[in-house]
């Protein structure tokens, strides 16, 4: 059976859920490889063995920190190199497109970033992509080289599978290009201890009807009543209201989660761009002619401000 | 010294028109207006702002591949007060993909001569993202992407890149590749006198023979993935919309207990 590398995202050795994800879309075109790099690469392995991964390639080396994506890149090549697989996977991280790209350059390979599926083809893996705002839906293969494809959080279920495992360390020789960038220093984002946005089963959002940073509060305890990520819509984001990091959207992140809860949105095109494939889709907004309720499965026409908290607590009495 | 700065930039359908695919699955730009990819302006905007901070002699050449009506486009970057623009047009290049986009960006920038290249973070249409780093692999020159700052001396450009984990702090010498953000700063509204003095910038036209491109290497034929079907989703059934008169909350977690979510 051919194999798949699955490019590991992890932090410190901790394997984040999107990767997860992949292992289950790669068995379904052949044998997942992952590949590890950087600071607990090793460490991986235990997690990616449970979930299917037949191999896992480790390389540590203090380059994948100290310089930005290229040393990602060339290690990716030497794992393509060694192993010959029928397709890359590769979380549809921000980094994660930026290495599949360079890496589909260097190999002469069709890139296909962002699939929500993937599926077994008679010419090779078949992605199912969302675009124009999650208005049409598209079928795409590459039809040259090694195919190499980002897949988008939440596209997949995470499905124990346990294989070997076995971890072999993987050779990489550093390209010229490797040390380009420079990492200069680095500040880690404080955890809220809310789940991952884009990997949340559950998001609750806020946009310029919340009127005011302070009033997040209120967004945040709906939020923790259900377990849920916070995100923001530009609006709210612009007016320095929640961090970018937190923005839904066009220019933020898109999410695809379980439940989707926007308040005080009006669900311009932009913001429809980033939640529109969420598959339960609830709004609460004073203006009944917003159109975020041509998308939504419940809507509520009300002040958030009185809909909202009355919401919090009910959940918290049905959970007891 | 000189600065010279490429700015890339795209002109897309208009993201609140209707849009949809032609009959060969290439976006079809008959239906619906074209303009600059919002994100694009910020990319000259932080050209404009180096070469406002710059003690040097800076000079913005703005640059497009695409149809005879991206010359809007680079119309709307000069009148921001970009220097002078580039624009590649060829029958051939119709329905290229990013990575053969990719080629024809790199040939035009290494024939315009470059020390620095600035681009959008994603074009509003594709979205991909991909293009800047295409760009540095071609290039062989380094890549500092997804900047919500920037600034340039002495021949170094530095930036910040906000990232899901952590904010970091890049560095690299000129030539380099910049990707800059929507968190970079608003892009300036052009003037009267900017419209006016845009009509008078030079634009110069070139096409794949000038570039050394052979068509084979472009164009749907040319592409390295295959689009092999497009869908329009299915419109949502029409969701239970209820008034808040007190009990909206209550109502909101009936449907939400109803659907398993508590």
């Amino acid at each position: 059976m051919a194999e798949v590398l699955v490019y590991v995202d992890h932090v410190d050795g901790a394997v984040r859920k999107p990767t997860l994800e992949l292992l289950t879309l790669a068995r379904r075109i052949g044998e997942p490889v992952a590949v590890a790099l950087g600071n607990g690469a090793g460490d991986t392995a235990a997690a990616l063995a449970e979930h299917g991964a037949v191999k896992v390639l480790t390389h540590e080396a203090a380059e994948y920190a100290d310089y930005l994506v290229v040393p990602k890149v060339d290690a990716l090549q030497a794992a393509v190199e060694a192993v010959s697989p029928a397709a890359v996977l590769v979380p549809s991280s921000a980094e994660g497109k930026e290495i599949a790209a360079r890496l589909a350059l260097r190999l002469g390979s069709g890139i296909i970033t962002d699939a929500v599926d993937l599926e077994a083809g008679d010419e090779g893996p078949v992605a199912t992509q969302s675009v124009f705002a999650a208005s049409f839906t598209t079928k795409s293969r590459v039809s040259k080289g090694t195919p190499v494809i980002t897949v988008k959080p939440n596209s997949a279920a995470v499905e124990a599978a346990p294989a070997a495992g076995s971890v072999e360390a993987l050779d990489v020789s550093f390209s010229a290009q490797a040390t380009g960038t420079k990492v200069t220093g680095r500040t880690p984002r404080e955890s809220t201890g809310r789940p991952e946005l884009t990997e949340a089963a559950i998001v609750v959002s806020g946009g310029r009807g919340v009127n005011g940073a302070e009033n997040f509060a209120i967004i945040e305890a709906l939020a923790d009543s259900l377990g849920a990520a916070v995100g923001a819509s530009r609006a709210a984001v612009d007016a320095g209201w929640y961090p970018h990091t937190n923005q839904v959207g066009q220019t933020g992140k898109s999410v695809s989660p379980q439940l989707y809860i926007a308040n005080g949105i009006s669900g311009a095109i932009q913001h429809r761009a980033g939640m529109q494939t969420s598959k339960t889709i609830v709004a609460v907004n004073k203006d009944a002619e917003a159109p975020i309720f041509d998308l939504v499965d419940y809507g509520v026409v009300g002040d958030l401000f009185d809909v909202v908290p009355a919401l919090t607590e009910e959940i918290k009495t049905r959970k007891g | 010294m000189s600065l010279r700065i490429v700015v890339t930039v795209k002109y897309v359908p208009d993201a609140t028109g209707d849009r949809h695919f032609a009959d060969d699955l290439t976006v079809d730009r008959d239906d619906v207006d074209g303009l600059l990819s919002e994100l694009d302006e910020y990319a000259v905007e932080q050209a404009l702002q180096i070469s406002e901070n710059s003690g040097d002699d800076v000079e913005i050449t703005v640059l497009t591949v695409g149809p005879e009506d991206a010359k809007d486009a680079l119309r709307k970057a000069l009148s921001m007060g970009a220097d002078k623009a580039i624009h590649v047009e060829d029958d051939d290049i119709h329905g290229t993909d990013a990575i053969g986009t990719s080629l024809v960006l790199a040939k035009a920038i290494e024939k315009a001569g470059y020390d620095l290249v600035i681009s959008g973070m994603a074009s509003t249409d594709g979205t991909m993202g991909v293009v800047p780093a295409l760009l540095a692999e071609r290039l062989g020159v380094p890549q500092v992407t997804l900047l919500s700052e920037v600034s340039v001396e002495d021949g170094t450009v530095k930036g910040r890149r906000d990232g899901d984990a952590a904010s970091e702090n890049l560095e690299a010498s000129l030539p380099a590749v910049v990707s800059v953000t929507d968190q970079s700063g608003e892009a300036r509204y052009p003037s009267f006198k900017g419209i006016m003095a845009a009509k008078k910038k030079p634009v110069e036209s070139w096409d794949l023979s000038d570039l050394d491109i052979d068509a084979e290497e472009v164009g749907l034929e040319g592409a390295w993935t295959t689009v092999d079907g497009a869908a329009e989703r299915p419109a949502r059934t029409a969701g239970t919309i209820v008034k808040d008169e007190g009990e909206g909350g209550k109502q909101l977690a009936e449907f939400l207990a109803g659907q398993k979510f508590i």
